[in-house]
């Protein structure tokens, strides 16, 4: 999706403007439960065009029929449903032994509905109003943290390495010294590598908090970040995606 | 007719007027009972008395008679009558003729039967002047051995004569009872309860909007004047929630009008736009112009969110120290690229009982601030995060070097939409400082400005303080 190796941030970060993101997880399947449809129909055309196969269900009591009968990579449940509301469809799903990720909308308050959403069995939580970008970045990670190796102790990303253990970083075989926040960046971003990170996502994971950073506080550091283990080398790792986040991508 | 008539049920309405009637009610019964079973034991120990005395008197004659036989018997009874209040004697023949007496006649059938006579019988006195008037009386009659029947008895009076006693008993006792009442009225009703109406006249005022209204406060703080005060004190609060409620309501109408207007000028403009680059320029300032305004409702959202306290119940102990120094750690290179100096002097091991997101975030909006601000100053332009143990509070602060806020507008910027910076060359949404003053408050505390060095210097640089109450250790 980004083929320029931006040099600086500013000028050459891939616009999101230009078209919309590709996902990267090949055939990926969703259930929207959404129960209005003109916000349903755009997701469902922006996933689409992402690449997605979205269904809608437009009450919660067919979204709890169609997520057990169909098996789906993701669903993307809005809090507040007619029928049976979001919380409730979630758990009825959990009580039926079906582990799906799920990410929860909310046009609610961003504090405290989000603890009350986890404890419900949600896995991640989205605010209303949201970018599309934002819920697409999520929606991947979630969909591609069913089948991602967990335990793996060594992330590669090109000729970058990041051992999880020892807490080494190395590039080309030259050790690159980091910070422990630097380090937490790092490891988050491989561990998503070839996804958009966001930067609430960065703040969520990096720094355990959970609303929108509004400044360039992460950019600063993801910058700092870049030029240390970007510095010698000629080929870019970490890009900028305007408009979304960042992504750590091996461009073979 | 009419308007008397819902008056008259409008009076009824009144408690005073109920109150009034129940005690009517209740003491005319306790009077009537009183006076009832007065009468009727005085009767009782009358009757006891008046027969002991017939008796005796006819103890006295049967000796008259056994003495000295019908003479003797004669002339006593002729000697008692003549005295003055004298009871009433009859001397019969045998078949119940009247012989002698001082009546002039008696009840047929009273003289047929020996003994008393039980119930009070009537008989005619007799009368120097016009037609006899009917008495009642009780008396003994015996028989004499020759046949002869003798009658002593004890007159009562006129029939009635004692119902009507009782009855002028229980009118003054009724008239009393209805002065007693009207006093009641006057009492509970025009003194007690005139206030209530009072205070429900004043809160038919405040329904219709008027909420500068209050409640009338007498000087004496009885029950009625602690529930005005109580009731005026929710009411000033409700017409501040309600005034600032209205302000909000303003400025979000100026503050949201503004970028809306704006946004619909852009989307107007990208779609007469023919030249490619131009309009992707237009629609990225919608984007942005957008991002803007849904935090500003975020921010809002929040806000309101903290002040009903619906979050209070995600508070737990934490560790504040932690807490600064990582949101310094995270501004750390951001102060940096805008050439500030961060620092911390950060007492170790603080800790609060709060909600961590929302501490988290007023010290990112005052880092926010603080970059924002602190820079276009003369002073070395510096940030520093403090934090320390001062008696029994924490206190967190982020000082600057910048412009500072003059003493008279700091109260100012803790309002909503306030924004000092007239022309809003900087964004922001105007919400950050209220947000922290909300946070602030749901965690007991308060948030204080004041300027980092003397008021009057050069700049003075603004020293933003949030001041928590300390965990009891």
């Amino acid at each position: 999706m980004q083929m320029n190796t931006p040099e600086s941030d500013v000028k050459s970060e891939t616009a999101f403007t230009e078209g919309q993101p590709q996902s990267i997880v090949p055939h990926m399947k969703i259930l929207v439960i959404e129960d209005d449809l003109e916000a349903a129909a755009y997701m469902t055309k922006a996933f689409r065009e992402a690449g997605i196969v979205a269904d809608h269900a437009s009450d919660g009591e067919s979204g709890l029929f169609m997520g057990s009968e169909n098996t789906y990579d993701v669903m993307v449940i809005d809090r507040m449903l007619p029928r049976r509301d979001g919380i409730s469809v979630i758990s009825e799903l959990r009580k039926r032994n079906i582990n799906t990720p799920v990410l929860i909308l909310s046009a609610l308050g961003q504090v405290d509905d989000r603890v009350t959403g986890l404890r419900a069995g949600g896995d991640d939580y989205l605010p209303k109003p949201y970018a599309f970008s934002e819920l697409l970045a999520r929606v991947e990670v979630l969909g591609r943290r069913k089948g991602a190796p967990e335990q793996e102790m060594v992330y590669r990303v090109g000729d970058l390495e990041l051992d999880r253990l020892s807490h080494e970083v190395r590039r080309g075989g030259k050790e690159v010294l980091l910070q422990p926040r630097e380090f937490r960046l790092l490891e988050y971003l491989m561990k998503n590598a070839g996804q958009v990170v966001t930067r609430t996502m960065l703040l969520e994971n990096v720094w355990d908090y959970h609303f929108d950073p509004q400044t360039n506080v992460i950019d600063v550091h993801v910058s700092r970040l870049r030029s240390k283990i970007e510095k010698e080398f000629d080929k870019p790792l970490l890009k900028t995606i305007r408009g979304a986040g960042y992504m750590i991508k091996d461009e073979a | 007719m009419i308007p008397s008539m819902s008056r008259l049920r409008l009076l009824f309405r009144s408690t005073a007027v109920r109150l009034s009637a129940l005690y009517i009610v209740l003491f005319a019964l306790c009077a009537a009972f009183l006076v009832v079973y007065v009468t009727a034991m005085s009767e009782r120990l009358l009757a006891q008395q008046v027969r002991e005395g017939l008796n005796q008197e006819i103890t006295d004659i049967r000796g008259a008679y056994d003495r000295g036989g019908i003479n003797l018997l004669l002339r006593m009874m002729e000697r008692r009558a003549r005295q003055p209040g004298a009871n009433l004697y009859v001397i019969a023949g045998p078949t119940g003729e009247m012989l002698a007496g001082n009546v002039q006649s008696v009840q047929p059938g009273v003289l047929d039967r020996e003994g008393w006579t039980g119930m009070p019988f009537r008989y005619e006195p007799y009368t120097e002047l016009g037609p006899p008037r009917p008495h009642v009386a009780t008396a003994n009659v015996f028989f004499l051995d020759n046949g002869l029947r003798v009658m002593v008895g004890r007159d009562l009076g006129e029939p009635g004569r004692f119902r009507g006693i009782v009855r002028r008993a229980l009118m003054v006792a009724l008239a009393i009872m209805g002065l007693g009442a009207l006093f009641i009225w006057f009492g509970i009703g025009r003194n007690a309860l005139k206030r209530i109406d009072r205070m429900s006249a004043a809160s038919t005022k405040i329904v219709a909007g008027d909420l500068s209204q209050r409640l009338p406060v007498g000087v004496s703080g009885d029950e009625f004047d602690r529930l005005s005060e109580s009731l005026n004190l929710m009411l000033e609060r409700i017409e501040k929630l309600n005034e600032g409620l209205r302000q909000v309501s303003d400025n979000i109408a100026h503050d949201l009008k503004t970028p809306l207007t704006r946004l619909r000028n852009k989307a107007a403009d990208a779609l007469s736009e023919d030249r490619e680059d131009v309009r992707r320029a237009a629609l990225e300032g919608i984007i942005a112009e957008s991002d803007l305004l849904i935090r500003t409702f975020n921010a809002l959202l929040m806000i309101s969110r903290v002040e009903a306290g619906s979050i209070a119940a995600e508070m737990s102990a934490i560790d504040l120290s932690a807490i600064s120094a990582d949101s310094a750690e995270l501004y750390e290179p951001a102060a940096e690229e805008a050439g500030l100096l961060l620092t911390t002097e950060i007492e170790p091991g603080l800790v609060v009982q709060g909600n961590r997101e929302l501490i988290g975030q007023a010290i990112f909006n005052l880092l926010d601030n603080a970059i924002k601000y602190a820079c276009d100053a003369g002073n070395e332009p510096a940030i520093r995060v403090l934090l320390s143990r001062a008696g029994d509070s924490l206190r967190l602060s982020v000082a600057d070097n910048g412009p500072g806020i003059p003493a008279d507008k700091r109260a100012e910027v803790k309002k909503r939409f306030v924004r000092l910076d007239e022309s809003r060359s900087k964004p922001g949404t105007g919400l950050g400082l209220s947000l922290v003053e909300a946070v602030m408050e749901l965690h007991g505390g308060r948030l204080e400005l004041s300027a980092t060095h003397a008021e009057d210097a050069s700049p003075p640089g603004l020293t933003v303080t949030m001041v928590f109450p300390a965990q009891k250790p």
